[in-house]
């Protein structure tokens, strides 16, 4: 058992508007891309958008390749359910995110940015395009050549994860592509590409500008630093927060809770569902590997109170990726339509309550089999919530 | 010449003619008719050079790329968890009622059709719809009365 | 040499060469780990997921056909973790399919079928998804059934259809429950750019897409005491029949299959080699007035290079793909259509019946051949020339249905009047085949000998690269001929609709100066046909290629002009090759068809 170290701490840096990022962009740009790696290596950051892979192995390994054309990409194709944190940064502060793509650029060596956008966000085009070419005149200004398009997504969540992303960039069916080889060598259009999450490249700003430490020494050991929280459902105050990684979900349910919290949802839809027995031994954050007690997370946080069936929380999940699905491979294509179909057909009575185990067993299936992290995770959500609320399924 | 037509020439002239820019063509186009007709992805497949079938696949991916006809305002409303736990239900029969449509219909006057659709991103301001590229947050029966008589005398 | 790296597999040590995958080692060392997706001839998908393995160390099951090994790799095949999963997967997607295999066409030769039966699947726990869905069978086309109820989803036919033809008429549609292998607006296969060519067919590895078959009709003629049944039977199915019966790839059974189809009743067992050496004759002759017309008379209306006309997926392609080049076409009729031309015509008259009576049945390696027998322009004899086309496949089960034990068939000959054949006739099954033919029959008439190359193998025009160039200088020509001296006949080889079109842009670019194309639809020539057995693949391509050259190089007569059926029905009835007759009975048009 590991206790909770940490109370809520808020923090304050993703939103802070300090209006100076000019002098960071021309300031970071004097750096060494090594210098700048290895700020990002002692900084610990580690991706925002759920994945937790380190940020500045990622900019190593791509700075390493050969190829001539690099691209960097800002994934903003928020789609987990839950989470809104990205589209509050593009409206805020864009140009800590332009700034740190501009940075990546640098570093790995490419002149060529774009902002994958996800199509329910298209009103932001207008001020965000503003921002652009604000960005890409100071750019110039200072002989710095890197340029920034926005490319728009059209309804479909499975492009947030990245090679689906690059297919659909590059004009196909948003179908994740095997792996190896990762984006960092073959991305899109095949060349090297660092793909990052809107909210991971805006702490990136906040490194190259206060330096490593100030984001290290925050949050616990293998979580370091802070996070935006998306919170919604049973809370009385939805909104978004940015806390520190490593808080005791109890310390958060204690904050956000409406005082009947009976479990949170935690990463959105393929994230885990965490019940009110589990809320004290439960920290937020990535811990090595995933153990089932320290969650990493996109952001994502759902709080259920009692009058909530989770039965109809799940149906919802599961419908949601019956239709979000790419549909190629065949372990989340077909398991998604047996998990929905099965669990309706016990709470008819139509199957028995045995027939949960079965399909437990085929959720484990997906999650080792399934080509991307999108099949492999229909299986938290719903083990862990057949396995916390199982009378909820058949009754 | 086919306005269509036109358009999608004029859409390929702006984005280019690879591969690459076939999304941004076809949204280009469902902007401006709503949704796909054969006609136009067989027409997008010449502008590209691309084979007719593998224009449709791609469309047909995305959930925003209509390939059924339209109306002039499309009414997505989120179905997603938290708009689902915030009366979606209840904003969704106001809409049905005032519209006398169903879900994947569209009015006979061809103003507006009504889908549903998953997480928009606005779960701490559930329920939320968009019209078209307009977002509308803490939908309520009452709420949802006036924000689509104000379409319909748009 | 690529490198080595060290890694073992259910505990057995193995050194791989670096970049093979996880399935290329687990071959190497003898280890079978099933597929699906996978398929020799295409490029990797990885979307099954039935070739998943254990990568001790990795919390997820790799996918043996989409994993690089790497270093120090411990994998494991067969571990309790990889026989659920697998067993898993197998479950779902019979679950999605129509696992009624009884009233299957394919029951028997159904790769899914043959994984539940290996991992003896004998309940039924998921829930049926295969009636709740809107599943359509597509039976518009005269060549293919599409059975989305079957459909496993694998990609294989979109992959086929646009890796190795080029033509993209199939594409995955949708997602999610919803995804589906579609046309372009989910349109009948007959309504949209498809070729016919059935290389999806070849290629599926259940019964989602099969060839529309003729077996049953096939039967009620022969049983029908007033119809005089003939068969004629394309080159290249008799080095890939012995294979649907058991016999090893590149078996050749001409003498069985003549047995067989007399055992099953046909009235007349004859030879589409036979017309093939009559095409050479045709064509041949057309080669030689395109280039005289051109060299001679500069006629501009002339159109070079002239490109061949048998394969009837390729003519499709090309109507839908660059009508513009329709005239660079050869305006022969395919083999088969010849033969069905002259059957009701030539033939009734010397055996003396009526053509109303007649049967016209064609064995072909192809589906395409059905689309080309129904085509409205192949009716020249005054009644449709081919009835009924049935693939090698389908010729296999009736052999089977017959209670007919194969491999004890004495060797038997064909029929005569038109059942002749040469060498020439039977290589063009291979890619190659009719160029090389064309060559052994045009340079002889030109320059009155036998081409330069040892046995008449003119080698250059052989092998499996997807386009091969070869020319052949003609040298002191006969008087007739006098001006193609010293001209370089340039030749060109094309198989695998993708290839094609890679030879198309070249002269639609003006970068080719050919003077003679010879384009198949299908990988290999027809002995890789989209009616030849399953599985087709590179490695039995090749061996039905070697025995189709071997049955060259074992027939006494090697040269079409030889064949002394052809030189008698020039003879009795055709007058001369581009003769009225010829021209009426033996020519045809093409079509500009829409390629969208």
């Amino acid at each position: 058992m590991v206790a909770a170290t940490y109370q809520l701490k808020r923090a304050d840096f993703i939103f802070k508007n300090e209006n100076d990022w000019e002098k960071v962009l021309s300031k970071t740009l004097e750096s060494e891309p090594r210098e700048l790696i290895n700020e990002l290596m002692s900084s610990e950051l580690k991706g925002r958008g759920g994945a937790g892979f380190p940020t500045g192995l990622k900019w190593k390994l791509s700075s390493e390749e050969k190829s001539k054309t690099k691209y960097v990409i800002c994934n903003a194709d928020e789609g987990e359910p839950g989470t809104f944190k990205d589209r509050e940064i593009l409206t805020k502060v864009p140009y800590k995110v332009l700034t740190a793509m501009a940075v990546c650029g640098h570093v790995i060596g490419s002149g060529k940015g774009y902002i994958y956008l996800r199509g329910e966000y298209k009103f932001l085009v207008p001020d965000l395009e503003k921002a652009i070419k604000e960005f890409e005149y100071y750019c110039k200004e200072i002989g710095f050549k890197f340029t920034i398009d926005i490319f728009m997504g059209s309804g479909a969540y499975i492009c947030g994860e990245e090679t689906a992303l690059f297919e659909s960039m590059e004009g196909k069916r948003g179908e994740p592509r095997n792996k190896p080889p990762f984006p960092t060598s073959i991305g899109y259009m095949n060349e090297p590409t660092v793909i990052n999450n809107v909210e991971t490249l805006a702490h990136t700003y906040t490194i190259f500008k206060y330096g490593s430490k100030k984001f290290y020494d925050l949050g616990v050991q293998y979580s370091r630093g802070s996070k935006l929280f998306s919170v919604s459902g049973d809370t009385p105050k939805p909104g978004i927060y940015e806390l520190e990684l490593g808080m005791s979900l109890q310390d958060f349910v204690s904050e956000f809770g409406d005082g009947d919290t009976k479990a949170v949802q935690v990463g959105g839809a393929s994230g885990f569902l965490v019940p009110r027995k589990r809320f004290e031994e439960t920290t937020i954050g990535f811990q090595g590997k995933l153990t089932g007690i320290s969650l990493p997370t996109g952001g994502s946080m759902m709080l259920f109170n009692s009058s909530r069936s989770m039965f109809n929380v799940l149906d919802n999940y599961l419908d949601f990726f019956n239709e979000e699905s790419c549909g190629q491979c065949s372990p989340c294509r077909v398991g998604c339509q047996q998990l929905l179909k099965g669990i309706k057909a016990v709470k008819r009575g139509e199957k028995t309550a045995l027939y949960l185990d079965k399909l437990l067993k085929l959720s484990e299936t997906m999650q080792m089999t399934a080509k991307c992290g999108l099949g492999q995770s229909v299986g938290n959500s719903f083990s862990s919530i057949v396995e916390n609320f199982r009378e909820e399924m058949i009754y | 010449m086919n306005p269509v037509k036109d358009l999608i020439k004029t859409l390929a002239d702006e984005h280019g003619r690879s591969r690459e820019n076939l999304l941004p063509i076809l949204q280009g186009v469902v902007e401006k008719e709503k949704y796909l007709t054969e006609y136009s992805m067989v027409e997008i497949a010449r502008e590209l050079d691309l084979p007719a079938a593998e224009v449709f696949g791609t469309a047909t991916f995305y959930s925003f790329l209509e390939h059924k006809k339209m109306g002039q305002y499309v009414i997505r409303i989120c179905k997603t968890i938290t708009c689902a736990m915030k009366g979606k239900n209840q904003v969704l029969l106001a809409i049905q009622d005032m519209l006398k449509i169903g879900i994947g219909e569209t009015t006979p006057d061809g103003k507006f059709s009504l889908l549903e659709t998953n997480c928009l991103g606005w779960c701490h301001k559930a329920p939320a719809m968009l019209v078209n590229d307009d977002v509308h947050t803490e939908l309520t029966p009452e709420s949802i009365r006036e924000i689509l008589s104000s379409y319909m005398k748009k | 040499m690529a490198k080595k790296i060290n890694i073992s597999i259910n505990g057995l040590a193995a050194e791989i060469a670096e970049g093979k995958t996880i399935l290329d080692a687990a071959d190497q060392m003898g280890v079978i780990v099933p597929t699906l997706c996978y398929h020799k001839d295409l490029c990797v998908a990885g979307n099954c997921r039935v070739c998943v393995v254990e990568v001790v160390g990795q919390k997820r099951l790799a996918a043996a056909c989409a994993t690089p090994c790497e270093e120090g790799m411990e994998i494991m095949t067969n571990s309790l973790k990889v026989r659920n999963s697998r067993k898993h997967i197998i479950e779902l997607l019979l679950s999605e399919h129509e696992s009624d295999c009884t009233k299957c066409y394919k029951n028997g030769n159904c790769e899914l079928q043959e994984l539940a039966s290996e991992y003896k699947i004998m309940t039924q726990d998921f829930i049926r998804l295969a009636p709740l869905k809107n599943y359509t069978i597509d039976m518009f086309s005269p060549s293919i059934v599409k059975d989305d109820s079957k459909c496993i989803r694998c990609q294989r036919c979109v992959r086929t259809c646009a890796e190795l033809q080029g033509v993209n008429a199939l594409t995955v549609a949708h997602k999610g429950d919803e995804m589906k292998i579609a046309t372009f607006f989910e349109k009948t296969m007959n309504d949209v750019v498809c070729t016919n060519c059935g290389q999806c067919v070849n290629h599926c590895p259940t019964g989602a897409l099969v060839e529309k078959n003729y077996i049953e009709e096939v039967w009620d003629a022969i049983s029908d005491p007033n119809k005089h049944v003939v068969v004629q039977t394309a080159p290249a199915v008799r080095v890939g029949l012995g294979e649907e019966l058991g016999l090893p790839v590149g078996s050749r059974v001409t003498g069985q299959m003549v047995a067989a189809l007399k055992r099953l009743g046909f009235d007349s067992v004859l030879d589409t080699d036979f017309t093939a050496d009559l095409t050479i004759m045709e064509e041949g002759t057309e080669l030689l007035t395109r280039l005289k017309k051109a060299l001679v008379e500069k006629d501009q209306a002339v159109q070079l290079p002239m490109a061949t006309s048998c394969s009837p997926g390729w003519i499709k392609y090309i109507e839908h793909m660059y009508p513009e080049y329709l005239g660079n076409l050869s305006t022969c009729k395919s083999p088969q259509q010849m033969f069905g031309a002259l059957v009701k015509t030539y033939y009734a008259k010397a055996r003396k019946i009526e053509p109303d009576n007649i049967v016209s049945v064609s064995v072909m390696p192809c589906t395409a051949k059905k689309f080309e027998a129904s085509r409205p322009e192949m009716h020249d004899s005054g009644y449709r020339d081919v009835d009924y086309v049935l693939t090698t496949r389908e010729l296999a089960i009736m052999v089977k249905q017959a209670g007919i034990d194969f491999n004890k068939l004495p060797q038997t000959e064909y029929d005569r009047l038109m059942g002749d054949s040469t060498g020439a006739g039977v290589i063009f099954g291979a890619t190659g085949g009719v160029m090389e033919a064309a060559l052994r029959t045009a340079y002889e008439i030109v320059t009155g000998r036998e081409v330069p190359f040892k046995n008449l193998d003119i080698t250059p025009v052989r092998g499996m690269d997807g386009v091969r160039e070869a020319s052949i200088k003609i040298e002191n020509p006969v008087k007739e001929w006098a001006f193609l001296d010293g001209v370089e006949l340039k030749c060109a080889i094309a198989h695998g609709l993708v290839n094609a079109k890679v030879v198309m842009d070249a002269i639609k670019s003006g970068e080719s100066n050919y003077h003679f194309i010879e384009f198949m639809a299908c990988p290999g020539g027809c002995l890789g046909g989209g009616g030849q057995p399953i599985p087709t693949n590179p490695e039995i391509r090749k061996k039905r290629a070697e025995a189709i050259y071997a049955e060259d190089a074992g027939m006494p007569l090697r040269k079409s002009h030889e064949n002394p059926e052809v030189l008698k029905i020039y003879e009795d009835f055709l007058g001369e090759p581009l003769g009225e007759k010829s021209h009426h009975l033996l020519h045809t048009k093409y079509i500009t068809r829409d390629r969208f």
